[in-house]
């Protein structure tokens, strides 16, 4: 069958199987806009800025497991991918971004709306191609999505010149062979390591299982489950490792790291085998490296051999998928007491329980309450929550405890505020039977107030709730506590935002007390449409507990027990 | 536990030999130049080549340990999609060549000196001129590295190295693609053969 590039590039799709795409037309890919009209299976969305359309592939790819697809023309369209590319490429979110290019001989010269997009890309994707012949177009549309979905997956860019757009060539997407020499993901374990990580399991102590990423990735859930109950061996997660467990499973720890609880950092350091499932010691995990759980001996499963050795030296590298490394694994893991080691941690969480923001007898509204508020109305129901970044992603992170498998979206590598909404309009899609709750920033909402109008053109009833503290509050905190009390650049005004979702259409909500939030939430839940919420929180409130950077995993600053008393360490 | 070090402080250098085979396709020594520096990757040199195969090139690599980790540089290399295979061939029986062009000040009277330098070290002059000399050496680096000290005596005025060429001792193969099954894969690397992870929602 003969078919035009533009063409090409919905046939290609249509065969992997996209059903939406996120983008923003222009000059250099009016093309395949104009065969669009040819393919309505496809539905696609008109973001407001391509950012949106980068961060809402990746939320479609996170909620789904399937890949993500943005477009965007030439030049600036094409740049203002990079950010949602390069969060895709830290978090290994599948996307296939599809930009048009300037016609293949005007390419190097210059020419309107010209930019080098490839190189620009290189080091915010897994791969990228420029197509300037239109032979190779139906190849390299089905390589992209090779490489984005397989292995590690992350972001591919495919820039097509506008000629290759129109010109045409055969066409049979099946019969394609996608031959890559140089590109084969590994996915068993090796039998000899495999053996070796079993006995030190088997033999340890006091082990502690850090589940990552790598478990969603994989769809480990059940296999990580049924290693933390065969063997009897508490699970901690990473900030994108939640939601591989139930956050109310008896064996999960919860989060890790700069801000985790004290009691699974404490059982970190004191730990004498580490179980690393697809996570990659980021440094807001491990804290300072030199004094990181230093009587552990270390198992690292990772499907990118560059992970193993990279950070923290480990004892057993299993290169492979989660999933078919833990398949490998489970028979030979045996059933050990470790009474005194649960109790020991148990004693830990006792300790931080106490100092816990949600037992602080006053009336102040702050978000802790909010989420937990919100949790307890949620409960086991089918809700996804997508964070924005800062203090109220970290307070999400621990007072939101999702019950839903792979419940929580956020930005965790790249920590890119403007994250959220366009995280939950893709995710929406992707998740049509889920409640999807955005909780965000009065700065980073500000980053995003234009795709409200997106959520209303294509009808999202998604709930966004607004943290407003009228600062830019993580970095205020770090100001308050690092750099002694000086703020620079943190307080940030907002618009009235009642006015705000009366001008986009949407029921706009507001909570100032405590006594407010149960009803606003509820009121919010049961309201079909998207809704607006603008919580006005307390300005001056520290996420605790917090590992300075720097410093080792179990120098924590904690919440202080009283009012004005300094805050505390360890 | 030990941490992976990134700088360890030797002075003496640990020269390890990296041997790439890369899809010879446009922009592919441009993806491993941005992966060094982006990873700040030190690379002591970095030769290209053609091979017998015209869609494959082959790069050496030679790093210095005490400075960059070299398991790190090929795994991070074998990484990208067009790099074919990485061999680290250090602590392997290797030939390993490179070739430098250098021009040294040379009247009649030190000519003699040079000449017979040159037929020690199996050099050659290339070209000769009243005032100088070009003589090409080729060898091991530290062959190299001798004569270059030998010359400095007399006034080296210009000099070009290609960098490090290696190839393994014996009769294995590393510059071709093995055989592919019908997945398009050369089972160099994947147990099953499918490449993919399994997704769940
Ligand atoms: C303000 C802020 C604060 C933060 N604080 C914390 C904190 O306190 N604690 C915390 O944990 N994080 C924190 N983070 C997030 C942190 O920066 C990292 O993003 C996070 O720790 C990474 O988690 P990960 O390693 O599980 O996931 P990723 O970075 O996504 O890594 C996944 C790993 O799994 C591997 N993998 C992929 N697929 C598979 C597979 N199929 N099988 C096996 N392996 C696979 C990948 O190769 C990779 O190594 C914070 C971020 C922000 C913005
Ligand atoms: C795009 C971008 N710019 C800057 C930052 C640095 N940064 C991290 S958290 C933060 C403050 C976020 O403020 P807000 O959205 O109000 O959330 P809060 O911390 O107050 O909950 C900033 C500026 C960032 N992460 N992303
Ligand atoms: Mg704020």
């Amino acid at each position: 069958m003969k078919r035009t590039g533009a063409q090409i590039v919905w046939e290609s799709l249509l065969q992997e199987g996209v059903e939406v795409v996120f983008g923003y037309p222009g000059g250099a890919i009016m093309p395949v806009y104009d065969a669009l009209l040819d393919y309505p299976q496809i539905h696609h969305v008109l973001v407001r800025h391509e950012e949106n359309a980068a961060f809402a592939a990746g939320g479609y790819a996170r909620a789904s497991g399937r890949v993500g697809v943005c477009m965007a023309t030439s030049g600036p369209g094409a740049t203002n991918l990079v950010t949602g590319l390069a969060d895709a490429m830290l978090d290994s979110v599948p996307v296939v971004a599809i930009t048009g290019q300037v016609a293949s001989y005007l390419v190097g010269s210059d020419a309107f709306q010209e930019t080098d997009v490839t190189g620009v890309t290189l080091p915010v994707t897994k791969h990228n191609y420029l197509v300037k012949d239109i032979g190779e177009l139906p190849q390299v549309m089905k390589e992209a999505f090779y490489i984005a979905r397989s292995g590690r997956p992350g972001p591919v860019l495919v820039d097509i010149c506008k000629d290759v757009q129109f010109a045409s060539t055969d066409f049979d997407y099946a019969a394609i062979k996608v031959r890559l020499p140089g590109y084969q993901p590994r996915l068993r374990g090796a039998d000899e390591q495999i053996r070796r990580a079993a006995d030190l399991i088997n033999a340890s102590r006091r082990p502690v299982i850090l589940a990552g990423h790598g478990i969603i990735l994989s769809g480990a859930h059940e296999e990580l489950r049924e290693l933390a109950e065969r063997g009897n061996i508490p699970i901690s997660t990473t900030l994108l490792g939640i939601g591989s467990i139930p956050e109310s499973h008896p064996l999960n720890l919860r989060m890790m790291g700069m801000h985790g609880e004290a009691w699974t950092n404490h059982a970190i350091q004191s730990a004498d085998l580490l179980i690393a499932l697809g996570m990659r010691f980021d440094d807001r995990v491990t804290g300072n490296l030199a004094s990181y759980a230093k009587n552990a001996d270390v198992i690292h499963v990772d499907i990118d051999p560059a992970e193993i050795n990279k950070n923290v030296v480990t004892d057993v590298g299993i290169v492979g998928d989660a999933k078919a490394v833990l398949g490998q694994l489970l028979p030979l893991v045996e059933y050990r007491d470790r009474t005194e080691w649960f109790a020991q941690i148990a004693e830990w969480q006792a300790e931080a329980k106490a100092r816990d923001i949600l037992a602080k007898q006053d009336d102040s509204l702050h978000v802790p309450f909010v989420l937990s508020e919100l949790q307890r109305q949620i409960g086991g129901q089918q809700v996804t929550v997508v964070t924005d970044v800062g203090q109220h992603q970290m307070w999400t992170a621990q007072y939101y405890r999702t019950e839903r498998k792979n419940g929580l979206l956020t930005s965790g590598g790249l920590g890119a505020m403007g994250f959220g909404i366009p995280t939950a309009i893709g995710a929406s899609f992707a998740r049509p039977d889920d409640e999807i709750w955005v909780i965000v920033g009065d700065g980073g909402f500000q980053m995003s107030i234009p795709e409200l109008a997106t959520i209303m053109q294509e009808r999202r009833p998604i709930k966004i709730a607004v943290m407003r503290n009228g600062y830019l509050g993580m970095v205020r905190q770090w100001q308050e506590l690092i750099h002694g009390h000086r703020y620079s650049e943190v307080s940030i005004t907002s618009p009235d935002l009642m006015k705000i979702a009366a001008a986009y259409g949407m029921m706009g909500l507001r909570a100032e007390t405590k006594a407010e939030v149960a009803e606003v939430i509820a009121e919010a839940r049961s309201h079909g449409g998207p809704v607006l919420l603008d919580f006005v929180v307390e300005q001056e409130v520290n996420v605790y507990p917090m590992v300075a950077p720097g410093k080792a995993l179990n120098e924590m600053w904690r919440r202080p027990m009283r009012e004005r008393e300094p805050v505390a360490s360890a | 536990m030990p941490l992976v070090d990134h700088a360890n402080g030797h002075t003496k250098k640990s020269p390890h030999v990296l041997m790439a085979l890369v899809e010879n396709k446009p922009g592919v020594l441009t993806r491993v130049a941005s992966l060094f520096r982006r990873r700040g990757f030190n690379i002591e040199s970095l030769t290209v080549g053609r091979t017998d195969n015209p869609a494959i090139s082959r790069m050496t690599i030679v790093v210095d340990a005490n400075k960059t980790n070299a398991a790190m540089v090929a795994n991070n290399l074998f990484k990208l999609v067009n790099v074919i295979d990485v061999r680290d061939v250090t602590a392997e029986p290797t030939v390993s060549r490179d070739l430098a062009l250098i021009k040294v000040k040379a009247d009649a009277q030190k000519l003699f000196e040079i000449n017979q330098m040159v037929d020690i070290y199996k050099a050659k002059v290339v070209d000769i001129c009243p005032e100088s000399v070009i003589i090409e050496v080729t060898g091991p680096e530290a062959k190299i590295e001798s004569m270059i000290k030998m010359l400095e005596p007399y006034g080296i005025l210009e000099m070009v190295r290609t960098g490090l060429v290696a190839m393994v001792r014996g009769s294995g193969y590393f510059s071709g693609l093995p055989p592919m099954d019908d997945n398009g894969n050369n089972g160099h690397h994947d147990d099953n053969g499918t490449g993919m992870a399994i997704y769940e929602a």
